[in-house]
């Protein structure tokens, strides 16, 4: 038997764009898990790899440009390396950006770990006539340093290797290599690190010098751990702290945290000065090249709209063909199941519940595949950031960053691949206002219930109130970003200071895992609340069972039947197949009869009854009432439930479905008020579904259903109430 | 001396940094992006809606807004 194989943690840490997720999906390729950080809605991504007798567990740890714990990304990473104790952690240096890349490494540096540095991209450094001197870089950061190429597969292996060796190395501190810092700053730490220590007996719960520097910082999170360690003790740190911050602040007429950034980075530049030789003047800078045309003042939103527009264009005409594809495979499945099912409740099931609701969202996979394909060519080309760069100053009005203007674009396709497009964006709050209001932008499957009732009630003035219809959605978004900007996600509005990294071809196996990676999640979780969902409405559509009909509508159908069984025999032959026709219409017409009927005696009819009070102010009748709750689980359902509602065959469901509105008293105004409605209120299941999984929150997805549809039924209540004061109808 | 706010610089001018105003995480954020005290910076341009605008720092391009640029003091270089 073998011997079980030694378990590591090996963690990636490196600055966004330096080249980590590169490393990171060379070495675990498609072993890799992505799920998210607990409690958080940063992405996480780690794969288990074998290598010489080593299971090693790989964390790709979130990019940042330091641990100084102001995003949520920065304390993720801070605390995997604090709490979770990975054996080894590789920070991945830009070689290019040796500055920026190593104020992040010498951060990592100062924790209590085992590092190794992968001086990644040097080839792109040396074309930019930079020659780094690993070895004496390493000497001098006493961190052993490996050359790696993370796209040509270059160095890798031997990374790994060293990191096996590392891990099996030693002790991992050694006081000699921290950065010094200037004399004053010294000898606050040197008397806040001996105050603790006067008090032996007390349990610290970092490193003695590292915490001492994090109370200087004022770091929050590092304070309120050594509070919750140190017990009464945790008081007179504090006052000793604040002492001494006092003091550096009094003498250089700065926050020390501000001090110490700087000698950071003094610190650096003067490794640099030691490790780096320039020689001549920089080449052609490619990358910029291409921004005099991709962000120039005239060119520039041009191609980004073009962009945008081929984008859609493509999503949704080369997603029609596999879209018909999967839709004749779900209609083939369903035909195989109806053949082999015995009629009855199971058989109704399978059809009308699971293979119906399921089918409706797969078809939507081909479109989900091809957006997320260009979204990971946006970003890894580096577009990304220049679309950000372009649209910044109109999205900033929102209080929103310039990223958000992807997911809210993408809305009106479908809200679904819009929610976990706003994964690109950087700040949790962000984000978390990007999924609030990207719902509010009409998504396609709402525009068929506005196009049979703008069509019914506004004539030819339909096109306009459709418009009017998008263009409120997006007012309302604004206002909602307004105002949650000065409520619930208040605070720091992420400063904009981006990175406007390098063009680069992107690869095409991290554009697919990167597609995969997200078009999987949606076809898992979906799936399953899905699949409830449609269950679940089936179910209130098809319960009871049994129902007392007022008119017997088996004995209509005999009549009938029997009626024109007796004149088929009295009519010529020619004119039967007239006949024939007539009297199938007839018996539709009552079969439809009896399935408004059902569906008015059916759970969610009642449910649709028992709500009445509830959407009577706002205009809107308990057959309107039962279709918008159908349309939680799809939009286009909503339009279906009025026809079956309504009793109107579903061969001639437009014309007739508009009549039919027409005659059981709907009028133009609340039309406009139903389609208020339908625009703001709650998202569909697969919406749901994907706010729940991007926000990791069940009380954010909460506050999102209620948020929206409160709005939604006051601005109804505004449209109709209003409209009705004004005199309309 | 030449002193004047980044956010007034025009496309092409070159600086060094002379002071960073303003306060909190967007002041440190601005010092840990390497933009500092007696860096030289150029100002590469301005987004088309004249904010933000793109500088780049010690060869690596970075944007900031035009509010948060109105921070940073900085000294023109002939």
């Amino acid at each position: 038997m073998n011997a079980p194989a030694k378990r590591l943690t090996i963690a990636l840490a490196g600055n966004p764009n330096s080249g980590k997720t590169t490393i990171f999906n060379n070495l675990t390729g498609t072993r890799q898990k992505v799920g998210n950080w607990p409690g958080v809605t940063v992405e996480k991504k780690e794969g288990v790899i074998q290598r010489d007798g080593y299971e090693l567990k790989i964390v790709d740890l979130p990019g940042t440009y330091s641990l100084t714990p102001f995003s949520i990304e920065e304390i993720v990473a801070r605390d995997f390396v604090l709490e979770a104790h990975p054996d080894v952690v590789i920070d991945i240096i830009d070689a290019s950006n040796l500055d920026r890349s190593l104020y992040l490494a010498t951060q990592v540096r100062e924790l209590d770990c085992k590092v190794l540095f992968a001086l990644n991209m040097a080839d792109v450094a040396r074309s930019r006539g930079i020659k780094i001197d690993a070895q004496k870089l390493s000497e001098l950061l006493e961190v052993p340093v490996v050359f790696t190429v993370g796209n040509k597969h270059e160095g890798i292996d031997v990374l790994i290797a060293e990191a096996i060796a590392l891990s099996e190395r030693g002790a991992a501190a050694t006081p000699s290599r921290k950065v010094k810092y200037s004399k004053d700053i010294e000898a606050a730490i040197g008397a806040l690190r001996d105050f603790m220590a006067a008090r032996s007996d007390l349990a610290l719960p970092y490193e003695p010098r590292w915490t001492a520097i994090k109370l200087l910082e004022d770091d929050k999170i590092v304070t309120a751990r050594v509070l919750e360690k140190t017990g009464a003790f945790g008081a007179e740190i504090l006052a000793e702290t604040a002492r001494l911050r006092s003091h550096l602040m009094d003498r250089f007429d700065d926050d020390p945290e501000i001090l110490m950034t700087d000698e950071r980075y003094g610190f650096i530049a003067g490794i640099i000065k030691e490790v780096v030789t320039t020689s001549t003047r920089q080449r052609v800078d490619i990358s910029r090249n291409i921004d005099l045309v991709l962000t120039n003042r005239f060119f520039g939103f041009p191609i980004f709209f073009f962009f945008i527009w081929a984008m859609f264009q493509l999503t949704f005409t080369l997603g029609a063909y596999p879209m018909e594809w999967l839709d004749a495979g779900v209609g083939w499945i369903a035909q195989g199941f109806s053949a082999l099912l015995p009629d009855g409740l199971l058989k109704d099931l399978v059809l009308d519940g699971v293979i119906a609701g399921v089918g409706s969202i797969i078809v939507f996979l081909p479109n989900i595949l091809i957006l997320f394909f260009f979204i990971a060519l946006f970003e890894d080309t580096g577009y990304m950031a220049r679309a950000a760069f372009l649209m910044d100053r109109i999205m900033h009005l929102i209080g929103l960053h310039g990223k958000s203007f992807i997911p809210m674009l993408m809305g009106f396709g479908c809200n679904v691949p819009a929610i976990m497009a706003a994964r690109a964006l950087e700040s949790e709050k962000d984000r978390k206002l990007t999924i609030l209001i990207t719902p509010f932008m009409s998504c396609s499957a709402k525009l068929p219930v506005y196009i049979i009732l703008a069509g019914a009630f506004f004539g030819p003035r339909a096109g306009t109130v459709i418009f009017a219809i998008y263009l409120s959605g997006i007012l309302v978004s604004i206002v909602t970003g307004r105002l949650m900007r000065s409520t619930l996600l208040r605070g720091a509005d992420a400063p904009f200071v981006m990175e406007l990294p390098p063009y680069r071809v992107p690869m095409l196996k991290s554009l697919m895992i990167h597609m995969w990676d997200r078009s999987k999640i949606f076809l898992r979780k979906m799936g399953g609340i899905i699949l409830a969902g449609a269950v679940i409405i089936w179910f209130l559509t098809a319960f009871p069972r049994h129902i007392d009909y007022t008119t017997d509508y088996t004995a209509a159908a005999e009549q009938v039947g029997a009626a024109f069984n007796e004149r088929m025999l009295a009519a010529a032959p020619e004119a039967r197949a007239a006949l024939e026709a007539e009297r199938r219409t007839a018996l539709d017409k009552i079969e439809t009869a009896r399935e408004a009927e059902r569906t008015e005696k059916s759970y969610i009819g009642r449910i649709g009854r028992f709500l009445e009070p509830v959407f009577a102010p706002i205009g809107i009748s308990w057959r309107g009432g039962v279709a918008l709750l159908t349309g939680f689980v799809a939009k286009e359902i909503v339009i279906s439930t009025l026809g079956v509602l309504h009793a109107v065959d579903s061969a001639d469901e437009g014309d007739a479905l508009q009549r039919a509105l027409h005659r059981t008293g709907m009028t133009p105004l609340s039309a406009l008020s139903m389609m208020v409605f339908v625009l703001l209120y709650l998202p569909c299941l697969a919406t749901i579904a994907a706010i729940r999984r991007e926000t990791g929150s069940l009380r954010w997805t909460f506050f999102s259903i209620a948020y929206s549809t409160s709005l939604a039924w006051v601005a109804a209540f505004g449209v109709w109430q209003g409209g009705r004061l004004l005199g309309f109808s | 001396m030449d002193s004047m706010r980044l956010s007034d610089m025009r496309e092409g001018q070159r600086a060094t940094i002379v002071r960073i105003g303003g306060s909190g995480p967007l002041r440190r954020r601005i010092l840990e992006m390497g933009i500092l005290k007696g860096t030289e910076i150029r100002v590469e341009k301005y987004a088309p809606l004249r904010d933000p605008l793109e500088i780049v720092v010690k060869g690596s391009h970075l944007s900031l807004r035009v509010e948060e640029a109105a921070q940073i003091t900085v000294e023109k270089v002939r």
